[in-house]
């Protein structure tokens, strides 16, 4: 049986990358390395632990919506503060530790320093430290749960006052600053983990590598890490903040006369509403870091597997500027219904549909990339092509929660949850598999079986549109989010809960499909077709077969299918068109 | 689109990017911004919403000492920077000594500040908005003044001891970048707590 990363390190040495490594014991090459890939490969190893806890919560929510009075293995009938329980920790699991991690820290860390022909991060050791803060980050949240009280149950929003008085819930008191201390530990890591990152693509780049010539991967991490580096110390701040309103006596968040369980115990003259403001301005910037890296993951896919280069390769750079920057003038449109100033109201629905104008850009160069390609339907293709369909989908119900007016009725609707887990957990999680069925190789030396990732892909896409559609529908009939139980006279709820069994067995469907991949994922490491050092034919440099030293980029990163009679590729670092 | 390679004929310039170093102290200057941002937005959204006193008009009187003397460590720590860029290493460690005075001065009249609003004015973090966010800013930038020293102390140790040469100019470039970003954060705290707030 062979080491699947002595594989992964074999393909590495016939890369740009080639470099004599000292045999370092086993835990200085697997576990505290510095080395980038390894710890790539870390992060989404620890993102992969994060989504199937996150995912197993999502399915005890699930049974418990569609048969409430049905008891759960080891837990008997849930109560409501459980499912709110639950519903906090999903959310923060899947948010930080899944879209944050995997798109961003993950692929980043696997394939950055190759794609802008650098041997490595610019700060290796603060690359390693944030990854470890990461992982103590991940035990101190999933440690919330055994804690007297249970895990907090505010949401992953964590709004005050319900926040910041440990009195106003089970899991209120040491699970929530539980909560607070994890999230701050993971906005200290993934802030320096950007800082590190920016650093690599502003002073590591190889000779050439000009900023016209960066793979729209590149761009996207670019602006992913200037966002997080931006909105993580906003949220550290925050948490800070809170912490101080729950410990030193502060009243940041807290109101005058809050009435908890009967008692008055406001201490304060402070107004929740910052909190909205503060964390909004964190939470919406957010989405972008969990969706960018999707975006430039599919640009660059979408181009490879169509052999055509990206369409509108500048633009495509600009409108991922562009979203960055408009993300950070939008987060109001969260905050319709939180008794924010109407005229407020108005500003951040129009900055809202502005944001719609770039994002609209980037389907047409994705659609005229693909239009009349040679397409390659490969499985990382398909999950591409999922995303795309994703992005739309949920997408367009975007502006029309942008609307005050009509969000005023959706907001805490299962509209809303439809929305953001079409847009930005299934396109993110499809870009994320398209990610890794594109590199696997790269981690282990061996490609994933073809076959099986296209079952997977096609019980995922049709299972997560049969999951999250219907919400709309559950939405538009009024039915409530964050609800643990419908029940009493609302006859219209009750009519709902067909709709909603359905919801749940088709979730159970989108997991069980995700065994297929875990299955393939575990065989393919040792017994996966070897992979050629370039199986893809891609133009960028991580999958470059020059063997000597520091690569020089003569190109742009697309060009595919621009010689015809000769390579329909050439990569960045090719001297001239090779014929064939 | 993109044309047939065409490979340069003539060397084009020497292909030069910005050193990691100071690459990295500004992105974590960016997000060391950012965490200031909220404790000054806390402070600003809060200014007169206090429903009982002291008031900052009341306990608060313009520190210009002490921010003379923290601007002008931002001078002394220039100086240092382009002694030891001329290989001037002597006078290197005197104006990093310079500057760790001048920076404890600073820290110094901060901390008789606080015990004076403490002990004499009875303002305490949790007394109302006006403490809680005049603390929690203040102390902010404090405890950054306390982590630049540390460092500058470090430097001004390993300065002493000879073992600070041309070679770490940039290191010490990058101290200074911290340092100027601090003095350049208690403009914005004195404008806001002392000159706007009042």
């Amino acid at each position: 049986m062979t080491d699947p990363l002595e594989s992964a390190q074999a393909i590495q040495h016939s890369g740009p990358n080639a470099e004599p490594r000292r045999r370092r014991s086993w835990i200085r090459r697997y576990i505290f390395t510095t080395d980038h890939r390894t710890i790539g490969i870390q992060y989404l190893l620890l993102a992969l632990i994060a989504v199937i806890i996150g995912a197993s919560l999502s399915l005890l929510m699930r049974l418990h919506l569609a048969w409430p009075d049905l008891p759960m293995p080891f837990w008997g009938v849930m109560k409501p503060e459980d499912y709110l329980a639950l519903v906090t920790m999903h959310g923060t699991l899947m948010v930080f530790f899944v879209l944050t991690t995997a798109p961003q820290s993950g692929f980043a860390n696997l394939v950055l320093p190759e794609q802008i022909g650098s041997r490595q991060m610019a700060l290796p050791l603060l690359n390693a430290a944030s990854f470890w803060l990461t992982v103590l980050s991940l035990l101190v949240l999933v440690s919330a749960f055994f804690m007297p009280g249970g895990a907090p149950i505010s949401g992953w929003t964590s709004y005050p006052p319900l926040s910041a008085i440990a009195a106003s819930g089970p899991g209120q008191a040491l699970g929530m600053d539980i909560w607070l201390v994890s999230i701050g530990i993971f906005c200290i890591a993934s802030t320096l983990a950007s800082v590190n990152m920016l650093t690599t693509i502003v002073a590591e780049r190889c000779e050439g590598m000009t900023l016209d010539r960066m793979p729209l991967t590149v761009w996207s991490w670019l602006v992913a890490s200037m966002i997080t580096v931006l909105v993580f110390s906003v949220l550290f701040a925050a948490a800070v903040l809170l912490l101080c309103d729950r410990h030193l006596g502060t009243a940041f968040f807290v109101p005058m006369g809050d009435l908890v369980n009967g008692q008055i115990v406001g201490h304060g003259d402070g107004t929740p509403l910052l909190w909205l403001h503060l964390f909004w301005f964190f939470g919406h910037p957010e989405v972008y870091i969990a969706i960018l890296p999707g975006m430039g993951i599919t640009s660059s896919l979408l181009a490879n597997f169509s052999r055509r280069p990206a369409l509108g390769y500048r633009l495509m750079a600009l409108t991922t500027v562009l979203i960055g920057l408009l993300g950070f003038l939008v987060w109001g449109h969260h905050m319709f219904v939180s008794g924010m100033n109407p005229y407020a109201g108005t500003a951040f629905a129009l900055t809202t549909m502005a944001i719609a104008v770039p994002s609209t850009a980037k389907v047409l160069s994705w659609i005229g990339t693909i239009w009349g390609g040679n397409l390659r339907l490969t499985t990382p293709m398909l999950f591409s092509l999922g995303f795309l369909s994703l992005f739309i989908a949920g997408g367009v119900t975007g502006p029309l929660l942008a609307l005050p007016i009509l969000d005023a009725y959706l907001h805490n609707t299962f509209f809303v949850v439809a929305h953001f887990h079409l847009i930005m957990a299934m396109a993110a999680i499809f870009s994320v598999f398209a990610g890794v069925y594109y590199w696997f190789p790269l981690m282990a030396g061996r490609q994933l079986h073809e076959g099986w990732g296209k079952v997977h892909f096609w019980l995922t896409f049709i299972a997560a549109y049969s999951t999250f559609f219907p919400m709309h529908l559950a939405g538009l009939a009024g039915e409530p989010r964050h609800y643990s139980q419908l029940s009493g006279g609302a006859a219209s709820m009750a009519a709902l809960i067909p709709l909603q069994r359905y919801i749940s067995i088709s979730a159970i469907v989108l997991v069980a499909a995700q065994l297929i991949f875990l299955t393939n994922l575990i065989w393919s490491v040792w017994h996966g077709k070897l992979s050629p050092a370039n199986p893809w034919q891609a133009t960028t440099l991580e999958w470059s077969t020059a063997s000597d030293g520091q690569p020089i980029v003569l190109r742009g990163p697309y060009d595919y299918g621009v010689h015809p009679g000769q390579s329909d590729f050439l990569p960045q670092d090719a001297l001239e068109p090779n014929p064939e | 689109m993109s044309q047939a390679a065409v490979i340069p004929q003539n060397a084009p310039e020497v292909w030069k990017l910005p050193s990691r170093g100071i690459v990295g102290m500004a992105c974590l200057i960016l997000a060391e911004a950012a965490i200031f941002l909220i404790f000054v937005v806390a402070y600003v959204y809060y200014i007169g919403k206090s429903l009982s006193g002291p008031t900052p008009r009341d306990v608060l009187t313009l520190p210009i000492f002490a921010t003379i003397c923290l601007l002008s460590s931002s001078l002394t720590v220039h100086l240092a920077v382009s002694t030891l860029h001329g290989d001037k290493r002597r006078l290197c460690s005197l104006w990093l000594a310079a500057t760790v005075l001048l920076g404890s001065i600073f820290l110094g009249s901060t901390a008789l500040e606080w015990y004076h609003l403490i002990y004499h004015d009875g303002l305490s973090i949790r007394t109302n908005l006006f403490g809680s966010t005049y603390y929690s800013l203040v102390g902010l930038h404090a405890s950054h003044v306390i982590v630049g020293l540390l460092m500058l102390t470090l430097a001004l140790i390993f300065s002493l001891r000879g073992a600070v040469t041309t070679r770490h100019t940039e290191r010490l470039q990058v101290l200074s970048l911290y340092w100027h970003f601090v003095d350049g954060i208690w403009v914005v705290v004195f404008l806001v707590v002392y000159v706007l707030g009042r």
